[in-house]
């Protein structure tokens, strides 16, 4: 008896192949999420391995002997066979200290100061020292002279030419000044519009044109924004180069959309009778909007303006284009002075010769990243904490 | 004295007045009220109203005052600008407090300025483009008049090199011709890194969308999307520097294994980051796209017996494919205005080639370099910058408008 084989049988071979076919493309799938995950920790262990010796240091200790010839060029002070170990800044400012305070004159200081970039990173584990010098800092390090510790001046200091003085404050403070500017536009304007266009606005023509511009200008590539800022701000309207007024604006015109596009989904996210229920009480259109609507979508507006920010806070493009890459050491006191900021500076350190500046630029990068992921932490957070379901 | 200037000093003098304006007004409407007069509105309308009608008319004195300085007809000494201001200022309280009477609709007017000043707010993101539209085609301009549009086009030579010395006015020592500004090549090592880019998000980033939507279990999809989504948080300057520090000497020491030469600044691994880059924005986008198919599509392809993956080839993707043709473009629109990653990772030698293990250059790193350099600010070099500008502005922007109509077309569909 010939009996025929069914077809969707489990025995079936088309079937039998289909089925595999099925669980290769699930694999595929399931694969392309490993890798970005991969990818992901990959990328995060990559910069922090090349970042995390930054933070500590290596010192010498040196006797200052603010002797004649110290008066005139620093180095003088040193013991002579520490010149070399020592870093070459730490003596600069001796001959101005000794102009102000006379007094110093013929006396001696004991203290601590930081080694040369090449030494640190010897000591590091880095790259090799000539001979003769890694014998004299290997018996310095076993008598103790020169000893580790934790790396304050990176966040104590501005920038420096010497990769071992070189520290972040002077950015940080740049860019706490710039987002200052970009949040004290981008906020009041993307609010305002955002409640024109969703509480006031009729749906006509002229509102439609205002939310495809919107849209439009929210994927207009960061570098345009530069180029904007740079002929209207500062070549028209005369704000100084490379100052924080000038990146705070570009940046604010930046940020300007995405603001008014999460504060247009919080407003939608109030339901309906809060309004109707108001204007049955006898409020003004804007009476609901800001005794009513407001209050209840102001978490959701935070969430969307720190988002925002912290995407303003990670640009740079921009910010080199209106001149924001300039040698900056001390930190600015004012909105109009020249500054800098924390992924300026990270681009400019990576740009810097010496294999020393490798770790400080890891180490930039880990604050930065440490800030941004805290403040889109905070937004989630925001979010999780005030999200009500109507 | 600068525009930013007068309207911080009026501002800070107008702040105090104000609250005083807001008292008086305020006591006006209450004074009337104890009086047994009912008032159209309520007091800290009148309040308001007397502030607007103080602070209005300085306001506009101070923009005025400021406009006249900017365009350069008289520069009006600080003192004046200020004693003006308070003068009207006081003349538009006074105005203010007088017409405070029962029958003034304060909260009407309030109402209508406060219209006026949101539909100010959003006309912003209007002069925005307009303003970057306009500068960017202004300086453009000044840029053709030297070099012709059509060189600029079709050249494939592109070495403003020396064109600065001409501006230095040692034009003499410039020998005929060795400036021209072909952009062809740096087009070309523009769509060389997009494609590149591309390759590498498109695949990761749609069979991510694809599993976490349709297979992943809720935790999974929980924790994953989340994760993914930090990608799209850091900052293109770390990636930059991840490209350049990190994946080169990877691709480099690859290309050597195989018997190839790579270079140093070659176009692929800043490609292949900025393509991790775009993987978070195609996966969430898709995401959103095959989670809106409705269901019914799926299971009317199951009730004909079809497995999972051909469901989701044969029905899903297809029904999807407007909005992930839409994360596409958005993508590549991303791709070819990205900056800081070429500007750290690619070379800057402007090269025709196929091979992505040579060095190339893009526009936007030409863009950064010809304004960071110390030429004067109306060299053909600097100028040129806008005219890249221009081009990638044009283009993004029609990448940007494609995909919104595409998305809109596919919401109405499933809508």
């Amino acid at each position: 008896m010939a009996t025929r084989r069914l077809t969707g049988s489990v025995n079936d071979a088309r079937l039998q192949r289909r089925y595999r076919a099925e669980q290769r493309f699930r694999i595929y799938c399931a694969s392309a999420v490993l890798l970005a995950l991969a990818i992901i920790l990959t990328f995060f262990s990559n910069i922090i391995s090349q970042g995390y010796t930054a933070f500590w240091h290596h010192e010498v200790q040196v006797t200052l002997d603010y002797n004649e010839r110290a008066a005139r060029i620093g180095t003088f002070a040193l013991d002579e066979d520490l010149r070399d170990i020592a870093s070459r800044g730490a003596t600069r400012a001796i001959p101005l200290q000794m102009r102000n305070n006379p007094e110093l004159a013929g006396t001696t200081e004991t203290t601590w100061v930081p080694v040369r970039g090449e030494i640190d990173q010897y000591l590091k584990g880095g790259r090799d020292l000539e001979p003769e010098l890694r014998r004299q800092v290997d018996a310095l390090m076993e008598q103790g002279v020169i000893q580790s510790g934790f790396n304050t001046r990176f966040f104590t200091a501005g920038d420096s030419k010497l990769p071992e003085l070189a520290g972040i404050l002077s950015a940080a403070i740049g860019s706490l000044y710039v987002l200052f500017v970009t949040l004290l536009f981008a906020f009041p304007v993307g609010v305002m519009s955002a409640i024109y266009l969703e509480e006031f606005a009729p749906d006509n023509r002229f509102t439609q044109a205002i939310e495809v511009n919107i849209n439009n200008l929210a994927a207009v590539p960061s570098i345009i924004f530069g180029l904007l800022g740079l002929a209207v701000f500062i070549n028209f309207f005369g704000v100084p180069r490379s100052s924080a007024m000038a990146g705070g604006l570009t940046l604010g015109l930046m940020t300007l959309p995405i603001i008014i596009i999460s504060t247009r989904a919080a407003l939608r996210a109030v339901p309906d009778p809060i309004r109707l229920g108001a204007f049955a009480m006898g409020c003004s259109r804007w009476q609901v909007v800001r005794d009513h609507v407001l209050p209840v979508s102001l978490p959701g507006i935070l969430t969307g303006t720190i988002i925002g920010l912290a995407q303003a806070m990670g640009e740079t493009a921009p910010l080199i284009i209106v001149g924001m890459i300039a040698y900056i050491p001390e930190a600015p006191t004012g909105l109009f002075e020249s500054a800098t900021v924390l992924p300026a500076q990270i681009f400019t350190w990576a740009g810097e010769p010496e294999k020393a500046y490798v770790e400080k630029t890891a180490a930039g990068i880990i604050v930065l990243l440490a800030i941004l992921l805290s403040l889109n932490a905070a937004a989630v957070l925001l979010r999780r904490k005030f999200e009500r379901r109507w | 004295m600068g525009v930013g200037e007068t309207i911080l000093l009026l501002l800070g003098g107008l702040i105090p007045l104000g609250y005083a304006a807001y008292y008086l007004g305020r006591r006006k409407a209450l004074v009337a009220t104890a009086e047994g007069i009912r008032m159209h509105s309520r007091p800290q309308q009148y309040g308001w109203y007397s502030v607007v009608s103080m602070a209005l008319p300085a306001m506009g004195v101070a923009i005025a005052a400021s406009l006249l300085n900017l365009l350069g007809v008289v520069t009006p000494p600080r003192e004046i600008v200020l004693l003006m201001a308070l003068v009207t200022a006081a003349v538009g309280l006074a105005v203010g407090l007088r017409v405070i009477r029962p029958s003034l609709r304060a909260r009407n007017i309030l109402d209508n300025l406060i219209r006026w000043l949101l539909l100010g707010a959003a006309l912003i993101s209007i002069i925005t483009t307009i303003a970057i539209v306009l500068s960017v085609i202004f300086e453009a301009m000044r840029f053709f008049r030297e070099v012709s549009v059509w060189e600029f086009v079709t050249g494939t030579v592109w070495s403003p090199g020396d064109s600065f010395l001409e501006a230095a006015g040692r034009g003499d020592e410039v020998t005929e011709g060795s400036s021209s500004f072909g952009s062809v090549p740096l087009f070309a090592g523009t769509f060389m890194v997009t494609a590149i880019a591309m390759a590498v998000a498109l695949p990761i980033g749609l069979l991510s969308a694809i599993f976490m939507s349709e297979y992943a279990s809720p935790r999974i999809r929980g924790t994953a999307k989340p994760l993914l989504e930090i990608l799209a948080g850091i900052p293109t300057v770390v990636y930059g520097f991840f490209a350049a520090i990190t994946v080169t000497p990877v691709v480099v020491d690859i290309a050597s294994f195989f018997g190839l030469d790579a270079s140093y600044s070659n176009i692929l691994s800043p490609g292949i980051v900025m393509g991790i880059m775009i993987i978070p924005f195609i996966s969430s986008l898709s995401d959103d796209v095959i989670n809106s198919i409705p269901q019914s599509l799926r299971e009317g392809a199951y009730a004909l017996g079809t497995t999972r993956s051909e469901t989701i080839r044969q029905v899903v993707l297809p029904a999807a494919l407007p909005g992930v043709i839409s994360a596409f473009l958005l993508g590549v629109s991303r791709a070819l205005g990205e900056t800081m990653i070429v500007v750290m990772a690619a070379g800057v030698r402007p090269n025709l080639t196929w091979n992505p293990l040579e060095d190339m250059t893009t526009v936007t790193v030409n863009i950064v370099y010809s304004l960071t350099g110390d030429q004067a600010f109306d060299s053909p070099q600097t100028l040129s910058a806008f005219a890249l500008g221009l081009v990638l502005f044009l283009v993004t922007l029609a990448l940007n408008l494609v995909s919104t109509i595409l998305v809109r077309r596919f919401k109405q569909r499933y809508d």
